[in-house]
């Protein structure tokens, strides 16, 4: 059974033609994490307050220019989803004793690297999510410390080469699963996006800015500095992400995981692979096949438990 | 006026209560815990119209109380000891943020070893991160302090966080006869809180603390924010002015205990002080001219104060109840720059470090460190840096060690 929600969003002809974020960012060319933050900002809108974590992000708001037409705030690479804490708190305090009225509450946005969201910030998003805190978390994930050089993280494959991770078989992990980990906590909702199905992206804005609660965002992010590809390529690798089905598009409400576009014919992960340095070991000087097939078999198991 | 016998803890917290606090972000640690105990008892009681919130660690505890205090309402948060060192990230960056809030710090030993006793490490390790840090001795004077400490982190002068602080068990767990200053006149004299330019509403979107390219935009704003923690010094002297003149206690930036007319002057923080007192008070009865300056604010430090408190003593005594290893007593060093090159100036600056972990200093160490003064001051030599431990310390900890080293014989351990 498929629900039909009602949205604004059936098609790319209802999405907004002009982005709210400002232009002129010292993002790279073809940024992915960007692409999604331009989408998600749309819908969001400017009575916001986005709370910054360290990474490539916070280079967005360079004193004394920002592209963000709301507020911001960095805090530190742990923290950021406890300084949504303090903010949320606060307003709730100023709308409660009077001090000021509804047109200026805002949403409370936390914007996150995968190294803060499946690391160092973990706990401190723990918190938020037992004290059941009302707030949109967006974690932009390039599977790497970006801004240090993409060395690995937790968020980074099987099998890539990061700058900590150059031996023949590349990173030797596996990516942990942020999804389920949020998940565990019962928050209002959960949702994977990416910036390439900008539809299914915005709907689920959409849905999240409907609620009240933890609404916690994962953005794959392809990166074409620290996975080594041609900027032109982002969205095609995107696409590739959740046509191989290595990247699955979901969400979590009322207990369900649902998702929310299944790949019917997965495309072989080989094709999102080839097109990234940084699994470049895998078909040259010779093609890795254990190492294909793992990957491959990893994904396979995933979608048979997907009905 | 009422009169209560309060302990240091529950001091604070009236002073968190009577400056009606809007927010408290919290978190447990011994011997801080009773000063959020007792904010959250009046909370669910409906006695103090506030939120708490208990965050996961004082990393988080401080980031939330600096966003919140950025959005514009007014923050009380407490700690010690290893939650001071775990939010110690958060401290320097919030005090960069120029949001203000008053955060108490119940001192405590670092590990290792871990202790829980005092001492004043943890608040000399945030001595360089922006917040103001006012020093207390007695009950009475961290409840006042506590209200004075808002003032002074809000005034547009200033816009920094403060910390009020005091000592582990001495203070925190002891009871004394506390005024309680009037709910109402507290609240007059503490005021509204005035977000200032520094918040988030709507309407009038801002960033804060944002990232910074290159060492010019850096210098100017850390250059900002040392000359607003220099004005300190005038703007605390003003408040303790206003507020003795509204509750009748007078403060100053240093404590000078019959100091004007001595000869030879202990230098001591906290309240191991009165300890000093106690021992001066003994000393001016034997005929010695003698006096204790303890200084409240330890930043912005009343460097000029003291320069002109000590000109033409003979000896001075500085007592550190912490140790910068490799180095010494952190507050000799500080007297030493606050000193160096003034005219008349003391020739002899000796330094003890003692108290540590929760030791105590006996008044027979005060009499042995008033003699030293005098010695050097007959010899002309300063002696050098002495930790305090008696011969009968370090026979019982041979005798401990011997004790477990037949412990561990008997259990087969190889030593
Ligand atoms: C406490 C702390 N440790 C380390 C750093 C250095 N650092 C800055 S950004 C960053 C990488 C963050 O990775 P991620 O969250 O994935 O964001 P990205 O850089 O990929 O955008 C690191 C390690 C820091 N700022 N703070
Ligand atoms: S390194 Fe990657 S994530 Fe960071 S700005 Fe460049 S493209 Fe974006
Ligand atoms: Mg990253």
């Amino acid at each position: 059974m498929i629900d039909i929600p009602v949205t604004l969003y059936r098609n790319m002809k209802n999405l907004p033609s002009e982005h709210l974020l400002g232009g002129g960012t010292p993002m790279c060319a073809g940024c992915g994490g960007l692409e999604a933050l331009n989408q998600v900002y749309d819908i969001v809108g400017d009575k916001s307050v986005f709370v910054n974590a360290a990474g490539c992000m916070t280079l967005l708001s360079v004193y004394p220019y920002t592209p963000f037409r709301g507020s911001w705030i960095y805090t530190a690479m742990g923290s950021a989803p406890a300084g949504a804490q303090g903010v949320r708190d606060a307003l709730d305090i100023l709308l409660d004793k009077n001090r000021i009225g509804n047109e200026d509450d805002m949403e409370v946005v936390v914007l996150t690297g995968d190294g803060s969201a499946y690391g160092m910030g973990m706990s401190a998003t723990s918190g938020t999510l037992d004290r059941d805190l009302d707030y949109l978390y967006l974690c932009y994930d390039n599977e790497g410390y970006g801004n240090t050089g993409q060395q690995f993280s937790a968020a980074t494959p099987h099998g890539a080469k990061t700058a900590t991770s150059k031996g023949p078989h590349g990173y030797p992990g596996f990516k942990k699963d942020l999804f389920e980990i949020w998940a565990a906590h019962k928050p209002a909702y959960v949702a994977t996006i990416i910036g390439a199905e900008p539809v299914d992206l915005a709907r689920k804005i959409e849905k999240a800015m409907s609620m009240k609660g933890p609404r916690m965002l994962i953005a794959l992010s392809p990166c074409p500095t620290g996975w080594d590809f041609d900027p032109k390529e982002t969205v095609n690798i995107g696409k590739l992400a959740v046509k191989t089905g290595i990247w699955p598009l979901k969400e979590y409400v009322d207990g369900k995981i649902i998702h929310t576009k299944i790949p019917r014919e997965r495309k072989p992960v080989e094709d999102y692979l080839k097109l990234q340095g940084r699994f470049k070991h895998l078909f040259e000087p010779q093609r890795d096949d254990e190492l294909i097939n793992e990957i491959q078999q990893r994904v396979d198991r995933y979608w048979e438990d997907v009905s | 006026m009422t009169r209560l016998l309060l302990t240091g803890n529950a001091a604070a917290a009236w002073g968190a209560r009577l400056a009606a606090t809007d927010y408290i972000p919290a978190f447990p640690i011994t011997p801080q815990t009773e000063i959020i105990e007792a904010l959250a008892n009046w909370i669910d009681h409906n006695e103090m119209d506030a939120r708490m919130v208990t965050l996961e660690s004082e990393h988080s505890m401080i980031t939330a109380a600096g966003t919140a205090a950025a959005t514009g309402v007014r923050v009380f948060s407490a700690t010690s000891s290893q939650g001071l060192l775990y939010g110690m990230e958060m401290l320097y960056t919030v005090a960069g943020w120029r949001a203000p809030f008053v955060l108490a710090n119940v001192s405590r030993g670092l590990a290792a070893p871990i202790t829980l006793e005092p001492d004043h490490n943890d608040i000399v390790a945030a001595r360089d991160c922006g917040f103001l840090q006012i020093h207390c001795a007695t009950c009475q004077e961290v409840l006042d302090n506590t209200l004075i400490a808002f003032r002074l982190a809000e005034d547009e002068r200033i816009r920094l966080p403060v910390i009020v602080n005091l000592d582990g068990f001495y203070l925190s767990f002891t009871r004394e006869p506390v005024e309680l200053p009037d709910a109402a006149q507290a609240k007059t004299f503490v005021a509204d809180f005035d977000a200032e330019n520094i918040r988030f509403r709507a309407s009038s979107p801002v960033s804060q603390a944002v990232a910074v390219l290159g060492g010019t935009p850096y210098s100017y704003f850390r250059y900002q924010t040392h000359l607003a923690a220099q004005n300190g010094l005038t703007v605390y002297a003003e408040l303790c002015d206003e507020f003795n003149q509204q509750f009748g206690r007078q403060y100053a930036a240093i404590e000078n205990y019959r100091a004007d007319d001595a000869e030879l002057v202990f230098v001591m923080m906290g309240c191991f002080a009165t300890k000093a007192k106690e021992a001066v008070d003994q000393l001016r009865e034997a005929g010695w001219a003698i006096g204790l300056l303890r200084p409240r604010l330890l930043r912005p430090l009343p460097k000029e104060d003291f320069a002109r408190l000590l000109a033409g003593k003979q000896a001075v005594a500085v007592v550190d109840q912490n140790l910068s290893m490799g180095m010494g007593g952190v507050l000799h060093s500080e007297l030493a720059t606050s000193l160096y090159g003034q005219s008349d100036a003391p020739q002899h600056l000796l330094s003890f470090v003692g108290g540590l972990g929760g030791r105590d200093i006996s008044t027979e160490e005060f009499f042995a460190m008033a003699d030293a003064m005098k010695q050097a001051v007959s010899s002309g030599q300063t002696p050098p840096t002495r930790l305090l431990y008696s011969d009968n310390e370090f026979k019982e900890i041979r005798k401990l060690q011997a004790i477990a080293k037949v412990q561990n014989e008997t259990n087969g351990e190889p030593r």
